[in-house]
């Protein structure tokens, strides 16, 4: 174990502060000085709550409040409310807003004694692959700042990755935790949906966002999803059931059993073209070494994947289009040329069009026509259809494995600015994660080795409400092979 | 079946106006770009023709039901609702001049 | 022109939606009290004033009102269904988006049996056809300052209260209703009557159009006869019964000019005034609004357990009509009394106050004499005159028990009606009672045979029957409020005469 407080795992530091070794407090106080030394260059973070971090630390000193991960800290994506401190949404509409509530997450954390540092850089209402969407500048991957750290959470990815935190909670609805895990070299996990609440989580599409555990070992990752999910009524979507045993599953997983018996299935739809050479080979070399721990892997064909990636610009973009509606500078946020010349129509237009960035606008304008009169049927109708056919594709492959496996992103991380120009390039970056969340199953990424020197990711998907799965297959590559370690050249 | 692919200015600027997104002239013909574009990569799905006789996808996860009891819970404190307006006056949410009158209601 | 000649020319077809709000104690969605009147945005929440990451929940006791009502109307209730997001911007809609039903309503294909009062006979049985009953959420409410009269043209900005945003409404749509002939004003009125009747009785809301919580929107068209249906308008803010009425003539009036004038009728929103008692054009739209539905992806499916809604429809209760038939038999009123009741509009005001304990006869005359009067100077339906059923009964009561003579009880109705309070309370308060105490009536008997001593002098003589001016001076010197008979008979007595 670490000297260094920063450099120490979840699980080690919540053992520690259990053990009266080191304070919560002085745990929280390394956190915040290793921001204050770093993020000037990674930019991870919008907002550092440094009072209210203490005060938890303090308060789970004081035995106030205790649990497997009290006294850790964590770095929440600023797309969760939390009550008083500012929640952007990595937006300008949301300048300064401080909600009236805590997110059902953020509720979770501050019970279970996490020390929330701060809010962590996203792209603007979780639309992007790089957060270079954000109305507050671009995240730098800490592996090489002149890329991205992925997106739409590279916030969360960076901070984790550079020991700014041992923990962060993401929010995944097309690969936004998975891809910037994959590219930092960090874990990053979708829970089945429904799986965690969805409660004060700001929405852009509905039925697919999912919040999840950002960390840099698999056990971490459990003890976080362990936190956060359960049942919410306060999110009519949420699951009435138990938890899966993520824990035990990671801790099984690490014992060194091995994964003889597991059916391990290679998605052919998900490899190959679009995927770069060194992600192929690092995947391939992955799946090899699954095999070498007795897993049984075969390929699998998942026919309908390959339209994953249009169904999905058909339906996010169409739930966001309305959810996006409710910012219109009248309850809260920005509100833009209000001088007494303008009606409320100019002036929610206006506001819309300064407050929102070029990508919300561009899926605002483009889930409105996939739902508008004539093209209903074409479009968001079809592609609910389309959803339907990959969740068979999914269902019919568990029938045959218990886990399928791709890479979790189609590149490493790509230089700040190189795909800006191109949105479908963009969109790009999701096409292994997507599939995923449109079934609605739980997905891992894992850092699998390095292709010139950045992070690869491999990705395990697994059946709904079966998201122990990932954890044991994911310790057990972990244990095997343990993620490569960050340079961080740029600090010195 | 609509045109494939392709959107005009005037598409752009009408589902502008239908969202409520001012728009420069030269941000409405660049959308209008990108979106032909992106219009011609997710048109694709009108391919899968095996999905006539699918049913749309209703919810990830089956569930049906879901609902709570007819009973009260406190409110948040007016203080705290009016707390983030851009204009606020005598405890309510001040808007400028409405134009549309859809729905609208007379006063009180 | 008239509504009467117009309508020898052409053929009415109407459409009525109905918007009720539930009354649950909390909203469709949140944990917000409903009460109507509080200060505002005081019954607010994350859910119902749309904050960012919200996301609503059910209310269980509206699904069942509206499959109550859906039962009543004689539907059938959907064993699966979903909520959709109707997508348009309006102030007063937190989300920008009102969660509804759109093609999967919870209830649909029903009927009303209306009862329309026909001058001088037999009321009429019309069927309205339902098209559907669906659950939805009502929006915020808005204050439109700086213009002359309140409305929103004119107002140079408005303030938004969130208060009732998210209040359960229950909307009830009929098919076109065809074959009205030349009573479609009355037609329509009939059907809002019973249908507020329907839901007063199954007690899902307070129903009060004055108040809010029961809102019609009034469709008409025009055809001549052989000919297709006419373009309809649509006339919103219809808040009585009464202007449900004017609503229909009026539109059958204005169309039927504009057609005769070779005019096009334009489909239009039309705003309705309780003042004018006619419609105004609204702002023309350029295109129908294209509201985007899709289902509502934060809401699970509504399949209602067939078990439970046939419980529910074995527990409603009698249908108003059929209890209006059979109270009527019992209380063995003669048919053409039952009409003359039904044309007033108080036959279940009479019904009820006859349930309160009052005699039929006595029910019967308070509502169509005394009270029938007071509604028509207050210009209100007898419905909305504030006495209720039980106070008229409690009126008729302190009548027979001798507490107050006619007249009195006349007075003491004023009083309830003027908000003095209960009937017993405004009798106290202004003193109204009889006064049949021998003790306090002496010193006016005194008086008065002091003051008239010629006619004293004949009932002493023998001329009895001369009392009466006496007892008439009594009466005047105590307002009324002695008991005569004891008057008199104190009277006889003084004077020394057998009565």
């Amino acid at each position: 174990m670490s000297t260094d407080l920063t450099r120490r795992t979840a699980a080690e530091t919540a053992a520690a502060i259990a053990g009266r070794e080191v304070s919560a407090v002085e745990v929280a106080q390394a956190h915040l000085d290793r921001i204050a030394a770093v993020d000037d260059r990674l930019h991870a973070f919008l907002h550092v709550d440094s009072e209210g971090a203490l005060a938890q630390a303090a308060r789970v000193d004081a035995g106030e409040v205790a649990g497997p991960l009290a006294g850790v800290p964590l770095a929440l994506k600023d797309v969760l409310c939390t009550e008083g401190v500012p929640t952007t949404v990595g937006s300008k509409m949301l300048e300064g807003w401080r909600p009236p509530y805590d997110a059902t997450v953020t509720a979770r954390l501050k019970a279970a004694g996490v020390v929330i540092l701060g809010k962590t850089n996203m792209d603007e209402f979780a639309m992007g692959s790089s957060t270079e969407h954000s109305a507050y500048g671009p995240t730098h991957n800490p592996w090489d700042l002149t890329r991205i750290p992925g997106g739409s959470g590279g916030g969360s990815a960076a901070a984790v990755a550079a020991y700014e935190a041992p923990l962060a909670v993401g929010t995944d609805t097309g690969g936004s935790i998975r891809q910037p895990a994959a590219v930092t070299g960090t874990i990053g996990v979708k829970p089945t949906y429904g799986g965690v609440s969805r409660y004060g989580l700001v929405a852009f599409s509905s039925s697919l966002d999912q919040a999840g555990p950002c960390a840099r070992t698999v056990l971490d990752a459990a003890l976080l999803h362990a936190v956060i999910a359960g049942h919410d009524p306060a999110d009519s979507t949420s699951i009435d059931a138990p938890v899966p045993p993520v824990v035990e599953a990671a801790r099984q997983g690490a014992s060194g059993e091995g994964l003889a018996g597991l059916r391990v299935g290679v998605v052919r739809e998900l490899s190959g073209e679009g995927y770069a050479t060194g992600v192929q080979e690092r995947f391939d070399e992955a799946v090899e070494l699954l095999r070498g721990l007795g897993a049984e892997v075969r390929e699998v064909s998942c026919p309908h994947f390959g339209y994953a990636l249009a169904a999905y610009y058909l339906i996010a973009p169409s739930e966001a289009s309305s959810n996006l509606a409710r910012f219109d500078g009248v309850r809260y946020g920005l509100r833009v040329g209000d001088d007494g010349s303008r009606s409320l129509e100019e002036v929610t237009a206006l506001t819309r069009g300064r407050g929102f960035g070029a990508e919300v606008k561009r899926r605002i304008v483009l889930g409105t026509y996939a739902l508008s009169s004539g093209y209903y049927d074409a479009y968001y109708g079809q592609a609910q259809k389309v959803r339907t056919l990959i969740t068979r594709d999914f269902t019919s492959a568990f029938e045959q494995v218990d886990v399928l496996v791709s890479p979790a992103a189609p590149t490493v991380a790509f230089p700040l600015g190189d795909k800006l120009a191109d949105p479908l390039a963009m969109y790009r970056q999701d096409l292994a994660t997507i599939p995923s969340n449109l079934y609605g199953g739980p997905a891992m990424s894992l850092p699998c080795g390095l292709s010139d020197g950045l992070p690869v990711g491999l990705q395990i998907m697994a059946p709904t409400m079966r998201d122990e799965l990932l954890y044991r297959v994911g310790a057990a590559f972990e244990a095997a092979r343990p993620a490569p370690v960050p340079p961080l050249s740029w600090e010195s | 079946m609509p045109e494939p692919a392709g959107i005009t200015t005037d598409q752009v600027a009408h589902l502008a106006r239908l969202s409520r997104l001012a728009l420069a002239d030269d941000e409405l013909e660049a959308l209008a770009a990108q979106l032909g574009v992106i219009l011609g990569a997710v048109a694709q799905i009108g391919e899968v023709t095996d999905a006539a006789d699918v049913p749309p996808t209703t919810h990830a996860v089956p569930v049906e039901n879901v609902v709570r009891p007819d009973v009260v819970r406190p409110s948040l404190p007016p203080a705290a609702v009016l707390a983030g307006a851009p204009e606020a006056e005598d405890g309510r949410f001040r808007v400028p001049q409405i134009l549309e009158d859809e729905d609208v209601e007379d006063s009180a | 022109m008239t509504y009467e000649t117009d309508l020898q020319e052409f053929e009415p077809v109407l459409g009525l939606e109905t918007h009720v709000e539930l009354g649950t104690a909390s909203k469709m969605f949140c944990s917000c009290a409903t009460a109507f009147g509080a200060e505002p945005n005081t019954q607010t929440c994350p859910v119902c004033l749309g904050l960012p990451g919200a996301l609503p929940v059910v209310n269980a006791q509206a699904i069942e009102s509206t499959v109550r009502i859906g039962l009543a109307l004689h539907c059938t209730i959907a064993s699966w269904c979903r909520f959709a997001r109707k997508n348009y911007f309006y102030p007063d809609m937190p989300k920008n988006f009102q969660t509804s039903q759109y093609d999967e309503p919870l209830c649909s294909d029903g009927y009303l049996d209306v009862e329309v009062p026909v001058e001088g006979g037999a009321p009429e049985t019309v069927r309205i056809p339902i098209e559907r009953v669906h659950l939805e959420e009502d929006t915020g409410k808005s204050l439109h300052v700086g213009g002359a009269t309140g409305r929103i043209h004119g107002a140079s900005h408005s303030l938004v209260d969130y208060n009732r945003a998210g209040i359960p409404l229950v909307e009830i749509v009929t098919r076109p209703v065809t074959g009205t002939g030349t009573r479609p004003a009355e037609v329509a009125k009939a059907y809002v009557t019973a249908l507020r009747d329907l839901l007063r009785g199954l007690d899902v809301s307070d129903v009060r159009m004055e108040q809010g919580s029961m809102r019609c929107d009034v469709n008409v068209s025009l055809n001549r006869p052989g000919e297709p249906w006419g373009t309809r308008s649509e006339t919103k803010n219809v808040n009585s019964l009464r202007s449900v009425e004017r609503a229909v003539r009026s539109e059958v009036e204005r169309q039927a000019g504009r057609l005769r004038a070779g005019e096009r009728i334009v489909q239009e929103t039309r705003h309705f005034s309780e003042a004018t008692g006619s419609s105004s054009p609204g702002r023309s739209k350029e295109e129908a609004t294209d509201y985007r539905y899709f289902p509502e992806p934060d809401l699970v499916p509504v399949a209602p357990d067939p078990a439970w809604v046939a419980r529910l429809r074995d527990a409603l209760p009698e249908p108003p009509a059929e209890r209006r038939r059979r109270l009527v038999d019992q209380l063995g009123l003669p048919e053409l009394d039952a009409q003359a009741m039904v044309n007033a509009g108080v036959l279940d005001l009479v019904l009820a106050t006859v349930e309160a304990g009052a005699p039929a006869g006595e029910a019967r005359n308070w509502w169509l004499q005394t009270l029938a009067q007071a509604a028509n100077t207050a210009g209100v339906e007898p419905a909305e005159l504030p006495i209720t059923p039980a106070q008229v009964a409690r009126l008729a009561a302190l009548v027979a028990e001798g507490t107050l003579t006619a007249g009195l009880a006349r007075q003491v109705a004023e009083g309830v009606l003027a908000g003095e309070g209960e009937p017993d309370e405004v009798v106290a308060g202004r003193g109204l009672a009889v006064v049949s105490d021998e003790g306090a009536l002496g010193e006016a008997v005194d008086a008065a045979i002091a003051a008239q001593p010629g006619v004293a002098d004949k009932v002493r003589g023998g001329k009895v029957q001369a009392v009466g001016a006496l007892v008439g001076a009594v009466m005047k010197a105590t307002r009324g409020q002695a008991d005569a008979s004891v008057v008199r008979r104190l009277l006889l007595e003084r004077l020394g005469v057998e009565g």
